[in-house]
């Protein structure tokens, strides 16, 4: 089987899928909205910072303007990177939706990836419009970081995307051994929540801990692509660099693939075709 | 030549056992049991290229874990199989371009969205050029009578205008095999019929195979004058329908309703007397007597109505299996 659906599998599949996701737009303003963490942590960051005036610089090197800034991009490189494969391909596989999919010339996975796409341009009315009414009640956060930035930010959240869907489909895969696989997903969530950037940017992290999360592909899942777009400066004594920033992401999608590629043929002998 | 070839083909799979209640749970837990469960056992059949064979059996049987071989959707434990001239596990894109499975009771298309909408993706999935699969659509909608249902969506479609759409979809890329799995379940008895035609006709217009599994003798004897039967796993019958008919029902049911009530002995005349409440009348009559007897029914008594009946296929079935052999129950 082809690794790449042909142009007009992947155009078709996406515009079905938006169609779908349509129907379900007010359901997906709400996923958009209860993204909102990155605004409660700025919320609780500038807090700290004003109760911690005077006894030093700015938190973690940033002022509250670009900390406003980071969690505003964090907020959108999730919103765009948000992976839900688990949950639909435990259900698919559990409901006998899964066997269909198998009997055709194209790889079920590419159906989820074209669904996730679809959402995502669903999404996008929304999260332009939280992300617009934080600007104008902070307007000293917005700074237009360059065409440049914007254009490896926007890089960058698609192969954050890329990685975290690998990573959640090889959890998924896992269905055809164990009928709950989503459980294990909850295991990765709260290293996810915590080493992604979602609650801090890495900079407030101790060194040790900063080193240890450069290790896993967390922090270029949100992290990295959301310091792109608001423009953090990058390089010598920060977290991380423009180029070993993209490396790394590289590296985790040449890494996740084939592991996915042995895992999914692995699971296919295993699979019984529940439900079907 | 065989375009379906299965040769001792087996399936076995490994369940785990647990016991009703928390110390059961708690033993799962700890030391959990495994056994075997062998659903295929030393299958052996050939079909060949324009068939339509029928596959019976009572629930639990066998006969979806054998589609779901024969798919490839599951690999077999022991045998050979072969396919459209691939093996079927490895689900290779001509094999996968070459067969359909359609389930009744499951279905491929998007709920929410129109059959039109599934049905383009699958013309591009399977690489049917636009031109063509919009004639091809037009053709299949004409066959199966579908017009503006195509444009409405699944969800608010009749389920006889459902299994139909759901037809078209595994049908758009024109397989030479076709698995069809209970494809008339459920439907009323008018919604039936033109699926069944559809079929009839879909066989003759392109010669593909078709292996049929249904609970409704009515499809079986419409469209296959072979079936297989199979049991526990194993196959029990590969021959013609007729030869199977004749050997599972030798007699048949006739309900009377007659214009007065009569005695039971003047009608046990006629046949076994199955049942009898007022003119309400069920006989049993030996097939090769049926048309002598209907005959005299009409002409001797006063009949207002009068219904022949097969038993159900599940009926006959069960009571074959619980013979444990094919002969019939001796009435």
């Amino acid at each position: 089987m082809r690794l790449l659906p042909p142009p007009r599998v992947a155009r078709t599949l996406w515009a079905v899928q938006f169609a779908y996701m349509a129907e379900y737009r007010a359901e997906i303003a709400l996923w958009a909205l209860s993204g909102v963490l990155p605004f409660i942590m700025f919320g609780v960051w500038s807090a700290a910072a004003a109760g911690a005036a005077g006894s030093g610089g700015p938190p973690m090197g940033l002022s509250p303007a670009e900390l406003g800034r980071y969690f505003v991009c964090a907020f959108v490189a999730r919103q765009f990177s948000v992976v839900w494969v688990v949950w639909q391909f435990e259900e698919d596989a559990l409901q006998g939706r899964l066997s269909p999919y198998l009997l055709q010339p194209l790889h079920p996975l590419w159906r989820y990836v074209a669904a996730h796409l679809a959402e995502q341009a669903t999404r996008l009315p929304f999260v332009l419009l939280i992300a617009s009414g934080f600007f104008l009640l902070q307007p000293q956060a917005f700074a237009w970081p360059g065409p440049g930035r914007v254009l490896l930010g926007v890089l960058a959240v698609g192969l954050a995307f890329a990685i975290h869907f690998l990573l959640q489909s090889l959890i998924a895969t896992l269905c055809f051994w164990t009928e709950r696989a989503s459980a294990l997903e909850r295991l990765l969530y709260v290293p996810y929540v915590f080493l992604s950037g979602l609650v801090a940017p890495l900079q407030a992290f101790p060194p040790d801990l900063q080193r240890l999360a450069l290790l896993t592909p967390f922090p270029y899942l949100i992290g990295f692509p959301a310091q792109l777009l608001a423009g953090t400066p990058m390089g010598r004594e920060q977290p991380f660099s423009i180029a070993g920033g993209f490396a790394a992401m590289l590296l985790w999608l040449l890494l996740l693939l084939p592991a996915l590629a042995v895992l999914w043929r692995a699971g296919l002998r295993r699979y019984s075709a529940m439900g079907a | 030549m065989a375009t379906v070839m299965a040769r001792g083909l087996c399936k076995t799979f490994r369940v785990a056992d647990k016991q009703p209640g928390l110390a059961g749970t708690l033993r799962h837990l700890v030391h959990r049991r495994w056994r075997s469960v062998q659903a295929v056992r030393d299958v052996s059949f050939s079909i060949d290229a324009g068939e339509v064979v029928g596959f019976l059996g009572p629930n639990g049987a066998g006969k979806t874990t054998t589609l779901k071989l024969l798919t490839g959707l599951i690999h077999p434990s022991g045998g050979a199989l072969e396919v459209a001239g691939h093996r079927p596990f490895r689900r290779e894109r001509a094999f996968l371009e070459s067969i359909t499975l359609v389930m009744g009771q499951k279905q491929q298309l998007i709920w929410d969205l129109p059959p039109l909408d599934s049905l383009r993706v699958n013309a591009a999935v399977y690489g049917i050029p636009e031109r063509e699969a919009r004639r091809r659509i037009a053709e299949l909608a004409d066959m199966l009578e579908l017009g503006e249902e195509l444009t409405r969506p699944v969800r608010k479609l009749s389920l006889g205008q459902r299994m139909k759409a759901e037809l078209m979809a595994a049908l758009l890329h024109r397989p030479r095999v076709l698995f069809l799995d209970e494809p008339t379940l459920g439907l009323d008895i008018n919604a039936q019929a033109r699926v069944r035609r559809f079929l009839a006709d879909y066989n003759r217009r392109t010669g593909a195979t078709v292996l049929l599994t249904s609970h409704y003798m009515a499809d079986i004897t419409a469209l296959c004058p072979r079936v297989l039967l199979i049991h526990q796993g194993r196959l029990f019958h590969d021959g013609g329908l007729a030869e199977l008919s004749e050997r599972l029902t030798p007699w048949r049911q006739v309900r009377l309703e007659l214009a007065t009530p009569l005695p039971a002995r003047e009608l046990a005349r006629y046949g076994e007397l199955e049942a009898l409440e007022g003119c309400e009348v069920r006989l049993v009559i030996p097939r090769e007597r049926l048309t002598a007897t209907v005959s005299r029914l009409l002409a001797q008594l006063p009949v207002l109505d009068l219904v022949v009946s097969d038993p159900p296929i599940e009926e006959l079935i069960g009571r074959v299996f619980r013979q444990g052999s094919l002969e019939p129950e001796p009435r």
